[in-house]
């Protein structure tokens, strides 16, 4: 049981990661396909944010009376990373508006029907 | 002055000009720039990979923060080696870009392209220069971001999908080496590559060590376009424009590899490698890669798909040198990252020049065109022969020391299998010289060479394709080096 909910932020983190994997490979709207991919990049930030953690520290600010803090380096550096997926999102998204307006779809069977491949 | 901060200019000048690009007006200004700096980036290159070609290693601290605490830039003569083959490419490609991009890109979105292509360059240099894991993913997605978008700007629509594809893929590639990187930091505290190195072999039996390079093996193999995860190469290259073609084929698989090579045998160190499957993975995917992909090729209707598949196929023999895990192997590899990103930058170079010409390069369109453009289809030939690896190119010195380290572990069946690649390499080269200079065009209307902005390019890549199948001095005593550092890479 320990085991169990001891980690309960990891298996959140593994649920999510799953969740997002198969959205991006099963689903067909290109749409859908960039929100799975936004959900596998969150549980990333969620697995780094857990590293930091360190059992009974605090906020990793200097004040008296604290001698234990969390490592803050995983929270910058994923800030870092929520940068780049904020950034791949917003590309993808306008792929896919140019998708749309050279297809007239966003349907990805409908894409390779009109580009007879496949 | 510039000699300390050396490094860190090569990072900080594209970046800068990047958004000094963007803001220029439209038309060939943008390109001047974006030519003067990749000039500048190359001398610099050539000048940093004077300083360490003699085995010393420049150690550049960010913000004066000692390592492993601050980001650390570490050149050696790995990286330089690989920071000289990308800014070289990027000198070379740019004239060649003026014309074939003002032909294939709208005008109103120069400025623009230029300044993605700078980016592209930038993320290209930082990764081959950083010492620091994390600053590696930073660079990755800078490179990788920039090489969606110039990828979208192909002329056909299916451009767009090739590039959705590939930020889908490529960022699923990323995540997974950003997972990598996060568990062994939790492993060992540390992002910096040395100190990684030193600290890792102690955690060596722990399940988190394993898992985090899995992730990264995988995540890197998707960026290198390793075997079975090369489903979006042939749609990148074939609908990028030309210039990006080139650019790209020449480059970003060569640093994707790069990083493999950083990762596996300096942070993971060879002993790792030797208590896990990795070697023998790399072997298979590498067999499987060269003999699939070269059937493949030989399939295509479109000649930059052609050329694509066969990228596939090379990086193929790459990871086979990588897979041998000898010294012998690794030179072969470095070697053939080299002359393969000399041998297909010609190629996409010619095959580029006619659909500046003729508008397409599907094969059924190309007939006849060779003796209409006798020295671009020269040029494709003579690349093709190196591709192919007959001696006297620089072809035939990466096969002969892959041979090498196969005869050295008496795996007979991979020297075959690498013999028998460039039998395949033959039939595909071939039906494209067949097409272009045998078979009569269906319609009799002449068609000039090739304009000596871009003929000029492609034959310096030819030149230095026949040159360095010569003269192996400067590749071989570079990759030997270079190799050296890798393995004994603890002091």
């Amino acid at each position: 049981m320990e085991y169990l909910h001891g980690h309960y932020n990891y298996w959140i983190v593994i649920l999510l990661m799953m969740v997002g994997f198969y959205t991006v490979i099963s689903r067909g709207n290109l749409i859908k396909k960039i929100a799975g991919l936004n959900i596998f990049q969150t549980s990333v930030f969620f697995l780094y944010i857990s590293i930091g953690n360190v059992t009974g520290g605090t906020t990793p600010i200097v004040a008296d009376g604290f001698e234990q803090y969390s490592n803050p380096l995983p929270h910058v550096l994923i800030l870092t990373a929520i940068v780049v997926g904020v950034a791949t999102t917003a590309l993808g998204l306008a792929l896919v508006v140019r998708i749309k307006e050279a297809y007239g779809t966003i349907e990805e069977e409908e894409i390779h029907n009109q580009d007879e491949s496949l | 002055m510039i000699e300390t901060h050396l490094s860190l200019l090569l990072v900080v000048i594209p970046l800068l000009a990047a958004p000094v690009t963007a803001i220029l007006p439209n038309g060939r200004l943008p390109w001047l720039l974006t030519l003067l700096v990749s000039w500048l980036c190359f001398a610099l290159a050539i000048w940093q990979f004077m300083m360490v070609m003699d085995g010393s290693v420049i150690s550049y601290e960010l913000g004066g923060w000692a390592p492993p605490w601050g980001i650390e830039y570490r050149i050696d003569t790995v990286n330089a080696f690989v920071a000289l083959i990308v800014a070289g490419m990027a000198a070379i490609t740019l004239p060649y870009a003026m014309l074939s991009v003002e032909k294939e890109i709208p005008r109103d979105k120069l400025s623009l392209f230029y300044a993605t292509f700078l980016l592209c360059i930038d993320g290209l240099l930082g990764i081959t220069l950083t010492g620091d894991i994390f600053n590696l993913f930073v660079f990755l997605e800078i490179s990788s971001l920039s090489t969606y978008t110039l990828i979208s700007m192909g002329q056909k629509r299916r451009a767009l999908t090739a590039a959705y594809q590939y930020l889908i893929m490529g960022t699923i590639g990323a995540t997974f080496l950003l997972i990598g990187i996060g568990l062994i930091y939790a492993e060992t505290g540390t992002l910096n590559m040395m100190d990684l190195s030193a600290r890792l072999p102690a955690v060596f039996g722990h399940r988190t060590v394993h898992t985090a390079f899995a992730f990264i093996v995988v995540g890197v193999g998707l960026k290198l376009a390793m075997f079975p995860l090369h489903l979006w190469l042939p749609n990148a290259y074939t609908y990028a424009p030309s210039a990006v073609t080139v650019f790209l084929a020449a480059t970003a698989t060569k640093v994707a590899i790069y990083v493999m090579l950083r990762l596996v045998f300096t942070v993971f160190t060879i002993e790792f490698v030797y208590v896990t499957p990795t070697d023998s993975m790399f072997m298979l995917l590498g067999v499987l890669g060269v003999i699939v992909a070269s059937v493949y090729a030989i399939y295509q209707q479109d000649a930059k798909r052609v050329l694509a598949y066969s990228s596939v196929a090379q990086v193929g023999y790459i990871l086979m040198g990588m897979g041998f895990a000898s010294a012998m192997g690794l030179t072969a590899s470095v070697i053939h990252m080299f002359n393969h990103a000399l041998m297909k930058g010609a190629l996409f170079m010619a095959v580029g020049a006619m659909v500046y010409r003729i508008g397409s390069s599907q094969i059924s369109q190309l007939k006849g065109l060779g003796r209409q453009m006798p020295w671009t289809f020269a040029a494709l030939v003579i690349a093709g022969l190196s591709l192919i690896g007959v001696p006297g190119t620089a072809g035939f010195i990466s096969k002969w020391y892959l041979v090498l380290a196969a005869i050295e572990q008496q795996a007979w069946f991979i020297a075959i299998v690498i013999l028998g690649g460039s039998l395949m390499a033959v039939i595909y080269i071939w039906k494209l010289v067949e097409t272009l200079f045998f078979q009569t065009a269906t319609e009799d209307i002449s068609i000039k060479e090739a304009p000596l902005s871009l003929l000029v390019p492609t034959w310096i890549l030819v030149i230095a394709n026949i040159y360095f199948g010569i003269n192996t001095e400067l590749t071989v005593n570079a990759a030997e080096a270079a190799v050296n550092i890798l393995e004994n890479v603890r002091q």
